[in-house]
């Protein structure tokens, strides 16, 4: 595939995975939304390594901290080192079944959300409930569902 | 290799915005590139909204057009009242030696429906630097505080209620003048009350008024009414709770006031000075 073209696709789904990480939902809904940047981010580190790496990781924290309005830095942080993990692993990671790949990407969501939460008190030291970590689990139960979509527009 | 620069440079940056305001012009830059984002999000919507409108009947609209005919006419007579009644409070506390803070100006900005987080009771609007809006601005609706401005950016500004846990905000009964401050709950259209003495006159039904005090927000705007407690001898372990004036989670449409921060000297003659823009 041309190397132009695909890097349209990566920037297209960047964009909408951020569209989608703000959109208005009821408050109930809005709750389990998950890091849909991170999981786009995560698909293409592992299917292509080579071209999605810790810049894009870095570059993409850097313009979802400004639009969620987070400190400077916390999501480049949390996405740069996940992206590494998936680098390491990629080759690992691509023979895995979907369950597995699914416990890795649970176990990645948790660790960005531990940082994330470190930071969010770190800005004021608010009274976090429970539901901060639901989007862990629905990220989680999303991958399989990103996973074919994402593998679908990388054939296409 | 990589993955290290990458670490040091965020950290760096977390520790920067942390400790100071110095990556604002940064943000403001980079939020160019993320603010149509936003607008993008909320295009469905507003879109949804802007072709309701345009359907609605004649019939409705001119029944609208009275109803607003007639609110207009009698605000407009309760204006007459106000001026008589404004010109009267300067007189007055020119002769007790006191200042007295003009009128101020506001901005209609319209809400973006995004969601940024769940968690923090965060909105944003469509007004930002762009039209002069500045950080810690108060924000209205017609029926009161809804909070004030967090961030601004130069096409958007982020707005935190009065019911995020991390806002504060110092009220005054206003049937008797008791000052205290009123905490966001967390929950939407909750207020808590943590910090009044046992024997504070405070009754279910008081309607809380801003203090003025703290500067951010100007005295005598609506915030809340005090809920239902329990009338026990012992107030202190009641939690005492208030209900927010402004409809939070129903209005599109918020006011951002810019308050003219210079009193006037009262021993000179009142000469209106038009507020800044700035």
């Amino acid at each position: 595939m041309n190397n132009e073209y695909s890097s349209v696709r990566i920037f297209v789904t960047l964009l909408f995975a951020m569209c989608l990480r703000i959109v208005s939902l009821p408050e109930s809904l809005a709750l389990f939304n998950p890091d849909w940047v991170l999981l786009v981010l995560m698909y293409w580190s592992m299917a292509i390594p080579e071209r999605v790496g810790i810049s894009y990781a870095w570059g993409f924290g850097i313009l979802t901290d400004v639009l969620m309005g987070r400190l400077f830095g916390q999501y480049a942080l949390a996405y740069s080192l996940i992206v590494y993990l998936c680098l390491i692993w990629h080759r690992q990671l691509r023979q895995f079944p979907l369950p597995q790949q699914s416990a890795f990407v649970f176990g990645c969501l948790l660790i960005s959300q531990l940082l994330l939460f470190w930071f969010e008190n770190l800005k004021a030291p608010a009274q976090l409930h429970g539901s901060f970590w639901l989007p862990v689990l629905s990220g989680t139960a999303c991958w399989s569902a990103v996973y074919y979509v994402m593998r679908s527009i990388r054939r296409l | 290799m990589r993955l290290l620069i990458a670490i040091i440079a965020s950290v760096a940056l977390l520790i920067t915005e942390y400790r100071s305001e110095r990556l604002m012009p940064l943000r403001a830059s980079l939020s160019v590139l993320t603010d149509p984002l936003k607008y993008f999000v909320d295009l469905p919507i507003s879109l949804f909204t802007h072709a309701s409108e345009a359907l609605t009947s004649y019939e409705t609209l001119k029944k609208e057009n009275g109803v607003l005919r007639q609110e207009q006419l009698i605000n407009k007579t309760q204006l007459l009242k106000f001026e008589a009644l404004e010109k009267e409070n300067i007189r007055l506390r020119a002769l007790l030696e006191n200042s007295f803070k003009l009128g101020e100006q506001v901005l209609i900005a319209e809400l973006l429906s995004i969601n940024l987080a769940p968690y923090e009771h965060i909105m944003v609007v469509n007004k930002g630097t762009r039209f002069g809006v500045h950080q810690q601005q108060p924000v209205l609706d017609a029926n009161g505080v809804v909070g004030q401005v967090f961030r601004a950016l130069p096409f958007s500004s982020e707005i935190m209620l009065i019911t995020d846990p991390n806002h504060a905000i110092p009220v005054q009964v206003n049937r008797n003048g008791l000052l205290t401050i009123a905490v966001g709950s967390g929950i939407s259209n909750q207020l808590n009350l943590p910090y009044l003495p046992n024997n504070a006159d405070i009754q279910p039904g008081d309607l809380l008024i801003t203090s003025g005090l703290g500067g951010t927000f100007p005295a005598g705007y609506p915030v809340g009414v005090v809920d239902d407690f329990p009338q026990t001898s012992n107030k202190s372990i009641t939690h005492i709770t208030a209900t927010p004036k402004a409809l939070l989670d129903r209005n599109r449409e918020l006011l951002i006031v810019w308050s003219n921060s210079t009193p006037v000297p009262l021993t000179t003659p009142m000469i209106k000075t038009p507020a800044p823009h700035e």
